[in-house]
This record gives structure tokens, sequence and C-alpha cells, in this order.
């Protein structure tokens, strides 16, 4: 059985903000009535977090869930249990009208973290880092420069972009040149 | 830059996060019409100086189609509503008379 391999197999780089590969992690998008009972309980099995409200992300680690739309969520489980927790999600979801699919290998997770993480997502992403706009515990699904991605803070200071696995090499050279020394804007 | 705030995930998303759908409210005319039902609603569209009403998709977003109520000479905002409904709600309708006392679009005033 071959080794998997994250997208960019843990590349980084240090400038006034750190931008690393945060290397393989297990991911289940998982569609259907957020509302419902039996889904809350797949939720709470898979990650023990309940089900997030409107751009919540519920995370610890490699671990959580992130709302994605209103009939959408982002399961988060280690890399290596994303088969068996996919297994006992799809097996207790099977009298309801919902989905459960790995895409663990489709995605990749860049951590952008310093003092200037604001400033380095500021230049790439439409959205207000602002500190009393967007805080951790937030996920926004926007789009980095060219091509779709979805942040949310681990604390303070640090991002995790996910964007897809074909993307990679493009988000990390953006956010690469984005926190370039001496690009310090001083807006955030 | 127009912005419209997402009735989905209460974004307020600015136009490159979005895409346009074109005009909204159109009823279908398929299979079984008359050839003028079906030619007016696949190119007849309103070009209104005022108030319009558009279909917009938050696609580097939610993903959802939602409804939007603006007027193309100010690109000022009315309102943005959602996508599973015919024709646009009465507080929308409300807010544009509030401001364009007297506005018509389609059959709709």
């Amino acid at each position: 059985m071959s080794e998997p391999i994250s997208a960019l197999n843990h590349a980084s780089y240090d400038g006034i903000a750190k931008v690393e590969e945060c290397g393989l992690q297990g991911m289940i998008t998982l569609r259907g009535d957020l509302s419902d009972k039996v889904l809350a309980k797949v939720v709470k099995d898979a990650t023990g977090q309940k089900v997030p409200g409107q751009r919540e992300a519920l995370v610890n680690g490699d671990t959580g869930v992130c709302w994605m739309s209103t009939d959408e969520l982002l399961v988060l489980v280690p890399y290596a249990e994303v088969e068996a927790k996919l297994a006992a999600m799809t097996n207790a979801l099977s009298g309801t009208h919902a989905l459960a699919v790995n895409v663990s290998d489709a995605r990749a997770v860049i951590r952008v973290s310093g003092s200037s993480a604001r400033e380095v997502l500021g230049k790439v992403a439409p959205v207000d880092f602002a500190v009393d706009a967007f805080q951790s515990g937030q996920i926004r699904r926007s789009r980095l420069a060219q091509v779709a991605g979805a942040f949310w803070m681990d604390d303070a200071e640090t991002f995790r972009v996910v964007c897809f696995r074909s993307t990679a090499d493009y988000v990390f050279k953006l956010l690469k040149i984005a926190a370039q020394p001496g690009g310090e804007v001083g807006v955030y | 830059m127009l912005i419209l705030n997402c009735p989905y995930c209460g974004v307020d998303a600015e136009e490159t996060e979005l895409a346009a759908g074109g005009e909204a409210h159109l009823k279908r005319f398929g299979p079984g019409s008359s050839d003028s039902d079906f030619h007016d609603y696949l190119f007849m569209r309103e070009n209104p100086k005022g108030v319009h009403f558009e279909r917009w998709r938050h696609a580097n977003g939610c993903g959802k189609w939602f409804h939007a109520a603006r007027c193309t000479q100010t690109l000022e905002v009315f309102g943005t509503y959602s996508a599973q409904v015919y024709e646009p709600p009465q507080e929308i309708r409300d807010a544009i008379t509030a401001k364009r006392p007297g506005w018509t679009w389609r059959g709709f005033e």
C-alpha cells in the first residue's frame, strides 16, 4: 500500500507570518437537514461537538465541525480515523436523507500564523479581518485571489485555510508572497 | 462596488464573491407553449433605469442562489431575499416604495 502524502508535504515559509502546509487532515462533507436529530447525533459521535450555527467553526486540533452552508457541514477528523468515522456515519444516517463523503484527499490545509496573519489573509481575500469582525470560532468561505477557499482562526494569531488540493500550490505561493518581509500594511 | 447581503450565510459579500444570474422571477414557457410566449421567455428581458430584480449566486461562499432588489442607476440595494419565492416579498416592496414611490417592474409595483 502506498503511503498517502499531502499536497505540499509540509512545505513552509517564514515571513511576516509563518505559512505552512498542515499535512494530511481527514475531512468529511456532510449534507442534510442540519436541524435533524440523527444528523446532530452523528456529528456528536464523530467529533464530540454540537451542530454549529451559521458560520460557526467548532474545531479543536484536527477534530471539529464547520458550518459550510445551510445544508452542509465540514467534519474534521484525524486522517487515520476517517474511514472508520465515515462508515459509522453512513450507517447511522441510513434512514435519513443525508450524504456523507470522504473528501480528505481532495483538499489541502494551510496554517498562517503570527502577529501579521490577519494582514496576510486580508491581502488575498475580500473579507473584513478587523478583530471585532472576524474571530476564532467563525468560519468564512470566500475566495483567495482567484480560487475558492475557507478559513477559520484557531486562536487570535492563527488561521487555518482550506482549499482544493489542485489549487494548494497556488494558494501556498499566494500566501507566501503576501507574507514577504516588508509587506506589512499595518491595517489590522 | 456592489455589496449584497447573502440571506443564507448572512455575509455581506462583495461583487467578486458573487456570480450574477440574470433577471429574477421569470416564468418558464416550455414545450407546448405558443411560439410568442417561448420567444418572450427566452429573449425578452427588462432593462430598466431604476428598480430592478436580479438573481445572484454566492459562488465563492455558501454557493446558494438568492434574489436581490437594487437600483441600476445608483447601485443602491433595497434588499436581498430567498430564492424560493415566485415574487418579491412584501417587506422588500415596502422598502423600495419608501425610497422610490410609484416604482413598477414587470407586473409588480
